[in-house]
């Protein structure tokens, strides 16, 4: 009889505890050596490759930025990124690698509130600030006080979305069509709503879409004969360029109108020029934005990336390591309190999105802009403040 | 009732495309029994051939669309041959489910090369052939999209039918895959079949790989899973080797898919197909158009 | 006490004593140690339907995930209400959480195993996915679990202890089942079903139970994983996840238990290792396969070459 499976398992235990007995955890900060370690992990393989990637992007031109200026504290930046592969329970072995082996000293990522959540207890656990790019939930820093984004929250964005629904379209009457396999996109739409109604309007519709999907038109013809004033759709440009589309091609003519998950510059091809007239979104950052800051930035990242232009998720992956460096740099060192109450600090720091504050709750108060499509360019129409 | 109407033409637009995807499947399955898991991912090769090949062309002209029609089909019946060489001959004769794990394996492979040499951000597709609508009365919307559709896969089906038929190379086809050794015997090049089949069927997914990116187009390196899944869901629902059957599932699951979608359960979409598949399997396994077929022991 | 057995208690001795060191491990080793107890299970527990009766399963991130949300709803929507009853004693409630997992886990194991049972081969394995897949669809509409946000705040419950200690009974479960004379049966299913009927074997009733045991332990892994990661979300349970699973059972060779566990900590042990190619890592893993089925289809640890149904 064959008692194999048991012993190997006993055996692998053992062998296994050998290894992680091996290494340790350090303690903390070692001194810190001859290099500033940041961390970051991004979706760059798997189904939300594309604004992984893209916020990746710009965070690698920042550090690169920073290392071609001499670094921070006089030491190099040494950056170490990781591929969560979209998929849930990648995060959090990321986080406890780049935490405990790479001895990072702060985590930047993630664009998804979802993997952001995964990880953030851990950077709080440790005490390693966590600055998150574009991730919209409010729970991302309700997790603690070292977790941080550079991105306004969905309350914040559906608030301002239902004025703007009110007061510039006077809509009375809206369909929401959202997401469902998006976080933010259901978030979006649940802060739209509440003071959309509290306001005296009406929702006639909610239909839903699975994010990938490629074929709206059940359910936009199902909007269609509800017959609303105006579509809100809170999701990513890589179905609200289609949404579009197809709602013109089903004889739709209202406007349609989202959230800061529009922006790139691959809406209008997607959709077609023509489509997007009448259709607003809000923002933080639109590469037609004439700030000084946010023009370099445009301008070296085409550079950088052989002409591609900038989408709002490389700008907010590129604000995310500045502030950082902002932070690094008042407060003298890495240590993590000390870089902690520096980050929570940052007041009107000039960044690429526009001028960020972070909050009392670590959420970025800055104001966001409406942009609307016309003859086939981005225009701006307004800014709202917080 | 317009809304009726026209939730059944997008059903019917929808399932063709499903349809044309499901004759590679099928024909494929149909002469060799082997489920080619890459088959969706040859699909996505077919979209991206087409927007590169595109950039040569001028846009919205009949001549430039068929252009890269018939170049990205033929770009994928090479890529066919070739993966049925390298990674599918080597298994010929081993168990089907080491061919199946092994297809899974290509397919993977071509979505992570995808996603590496094209980046996963979306690209639009070019509108190919001149872009209209047709309206009606009533607010009833058909696109020129859908129109080219239906055209499109009728023609393709009828040259389909009319090769394996008609033709000599059809024919031996037919006989591979009634019995690939007495084929062998009576003088049929296995080797070369397999391999004209491998082509003809990714030739075809090119071809819906085209059509899917003129109507949705929005193309990326995973474009394929879902679409593929459904269709190979189409292709079992028709009688899987049978290729009337592949567009008969292909239109059914299309509208059902719709219907559901209309009724407001827009979020099991994906669930649908594989339910129609289950069911399918447990109550007619040999699909809607197959036959019956006993087990020899 | 047979030997096994003993083997068994000497197993959960060795596994408490590594275990209780666990608060001076580097923390990120300590995750890979976790994940791959819990990918043992998953494997072995597959092993169970795939190799041994040859029932070929690409659903199986589905029960894992069933097992996932019943345990997490428990320590968390429920905590509440259970906790006082168990005399606020949490390993009890988590004891009981796993266990609920694993129950309803194997409901869904029943569930896909008896309409699969007329499949064979191809067509069981996609019915088996179209089931995987509904699970996880199904999993994004139900609200009260966070939909596709997934579910936060799951107390961190498992330890080494946990999970080895339910690996080494997987393990002895499973190896028992299928070494005794009852558990030739599932055996003779896999080699020929035809021929195991006509000798009155009950193939019916063998693979529904190995659809239940495998499921259950599915479900026990996946409560653990969600204890481990403390968010758990419906696309961490799909295909991808089931393909991971079945590659390790096939690389360590389809109804070899040991060679499935060296399958399973290996490849979990080069998932990470291979994180250093960044992107390349999924092209790596995915011509891994390919080239694995073309070179060695038995698996690395198997000498014979995988049964062939016969005819």
């Amino acid at each position: 009889m064959n008692t194999a499976p048991v012993r190997i398992l006993s055996l692998l235990v053992a062998g296994v505890a050998l290894l992680a007995g091996c290494s340790k955890s350090g303690g903390g900060s070692e001194a810190a050596a001859d290099a500033i370690v940041i961390g970051e992990f991004a979706s760059l393989t798997g189904k939300e490759a594309a604004f992984g990637q893209s916020s990746h992007k710009g965070t690698q031109l920042a550090i690169e930025e920073l290392n071609a200026a001499g670094g921070l504290l006089g030491k190099p930046v040494r950056y170490v990124y990781e591929d969560n592969r979209s998929t849930p329970g990648e995060s959090a072995t990321i986080a406890k690698k780049l935490i405990s082996r790479d001895k990072i000293v702060a985590l930047l990522g993630e664009v998804a509130s979802g993997r952001s959540l995964e990880a953030a207890p851990i950077a709080q656990a440790s005490k390693v600030p966590m600055i998150s790019p574009s991730s919209t939930n409010p729970k991302v820093t309700e997790t603690g006080d070292y977790i941080f984004r550079v991105c306004f929250t969905d309350p914040f964005q559906g608030k301002l979305l239902a004025e703007f629904a009110r007061r510039t379209l006077k809509a009375q009457k809206i369909a929401i069509f959202s997401d469902v396999a998006a976080p933010y996109s259901v978030g979006l739409a649940q802060f739209f709503r509440e003071p959309f109604l509290a306001g005296g309007g009406q929702i006639v519709a909610e239909q839903k879409y699975t994010g990938g999907d490629k074929d709206f038109k059940a359910q936009l013809t199902a909007i269609k004969s509800l017959k609303p004033d105006a579509i809100m759709v809170p999701g990513y440009y890589t179905d609200v360029g289609l949404i579009v589309a197809q709602a013109r091609q089903l004889g739709i003519t209202v406007p349609l109108f989202g959230g800061d998950g529009w922006e790139a510059p691959e809406l209008i091809q997607i959709a077609g020029s023509e489509a997007l007239q009448g259709t607003y979104y809000s923002t933080h950052f639109s590469p037609e934005n004439t700030d000084p800051v946010a023009q370099k930035f445009v301008a070296a990242y085409r550079a950088r990336y052989g002409g591609e232009t900038p989408d709002a998720m490389a700008a907010l992956g590129y604000d995310s390591a500045m502030v950082l460096a902002d932070a690094i740099r008042r407060a003298g060192s890495t240590e993590s309190a000390k870089l902690r109450d520096a980050l929570a600090a940052t007041s009107g720091y000039a960044g690429a999105t526009g001028a960020t504050t972070l909050d009392a709750n670590r959420d970025a108060s800055k104001p966001a802009v409406i942009i609307t499509v016309k003859d086939g360019k981005f225009q701006y129409v307004e800014t709202i403040a917080p | 009732m317009t809304e009726l109407l026209q939730q059944l033409i997008n059903g019917l637009a929808l399932g063709a495309i499903y349809a044309l995807i499901a004759l590679g499947y099928t024909m494929v399955y149909g002469v060799l029994r082997f489920i080619n898991f890459a088959h969706s991912d040859v699909f996505m090769v077919g979209a991206f051939s087409g927007y590169f090949l595109s950039r040569y062309v001028p846009h919205e002209s009949v001549a430039g669309a068929v252009f890269v029609l018939l170049g990205s089909m033929i770009i994928c019946a090479v890529l066919g041959v070739v993966i049925e060489k390298l990674a599918y001959r080597p298994l010929r004769g081993r168990s089907t489910l080491t061919a199946l794990i092994t297809a899974i394996g290509v397919s993977l492979l071509l979505q992570n090369l995808g996603q590496r040499l094209f980046g996963a951000n979306p690209r639009s597709f070019p509108a190919l052939f001149p872009q209209r609508q047709f309206t009606f009365e009533g607010g009833l919307v058909i696109s020129s999209g859908q129109i080219m559709v239906f055209a499109v896969t009728l023609l393709l089906l009828f040259a389909l039918r009319h090769i394996v038929l008609k033709t000599r190379i059809g024919t031996a086809m037919r006989a591979l895959s009634f019995n690939p050794v007495a084929a062998s015997l009576v003088g049929v090049n296995n080797d070369r079949v397999i391999s004209f089949t491998f082509a003809l069927g990714s030739a075809l997914a090119a071809a819906g790989g085209i059509l899917y990116a003129t109507n949705y187009p929005s193309i990326d390196p995973l474009m394929g899973t879902l679409p593929g899944l459904k269709a190979f869901v189409a292709a079992v629902l028709g009688g899987i080797g049978n290729i009337a059957g592949a567009a008969v599932g292909g239109l059914v699951l299309g509208l059902v898919e719709t219907t559901v979608v209309a009724l407001g359960g827009s979020t099991y979409r994906d669930a649908v197909a594989f339910a129609v598949l289950i069911l399918i399997l447990l109550l007619r396994p040999n699909g809607l158009l197959g036959k019956r077929q006993a087990e020899k022991v | 006490m047979a030997r096994s057995q003993y083997a068994l208690l000497v197993a959960l001795a060795l596994i408490g004593v590594v275990a209780a060191f666990s608060g001076q491990y580097n923390p990120y080793f300590l995750d890979i140690a976790v994940s791959c107890g819990i990918n043992i299970t998953l494997a072995v527990s597959l092993n169970l339907i795939n190799g041994y009766t040859g029932q070929f399963s690409l659903g199986h991130a589905g029960f894992m995930g069933v097992g996932a949300y019943s345990a997490a709803m428990l320590t968390t929507s429920f905590a509440s209400s259970l906790l006082p009853l168990l005399g606020g004693q949490t390993w009890l409630l988590f004891a009981l959480a796993l266990l609920a997992g694993g129950l309803v886990a194997a409901l869904a194991g029943l569930l896909v195993g008896v309409p699969s049972l007329r499949l064979k081969g191809d067509y069981l394995a996609i019915v088996t996915l179209g089931f995987g897949e509904i699970i996880r669809v199904v999993l994004q509409n139900i609200d009260a679990v966070g939909g596709p946000r997934g579910l936060i705040g799951i107390p961190g419950y498992t330890s080494l202890f946990w999970v080895y200690g339910l690996a080494a009974i997987a393990i002895y479960v499973v190896w028992a089942m299928v070494n005794s004379s009852y558990g030739r049966g599932f055996i003779a299913v896999a080699d020929d079903e035809i021929a195991a009927e006509a000798m009155g074997i009950d193939s019916t009733r063998y693979k529904i139970t190995a659809f239940l045991v495998g499921a259950f332990f599915a479900g026990l892994a996946g409560g653990m994983y969600a204890h481990f990661k403390q968010y758990i979300a419906p696309q961490g349970f799909g295909f991808d996840r089931s393909i991971e699973i079945v590659v390790m059972v096939i690389l360590g060779g389809m109804g070899n238990t040991g060679g499935v566990i060296l399958a399973a900590v290996l490849l979990t042990v080069l998932g990470e290792w291979l994180r250093q190619f960044g992107d390349l890592r999924m092209i790596l893993y995915s011509l891994l396969i390919i080239v694995l089925m073309i070179l060695r289809p038995q698996g690395l640890f198997t000498w014979s070459l995988p049964r062939r149904r016969a005819g």
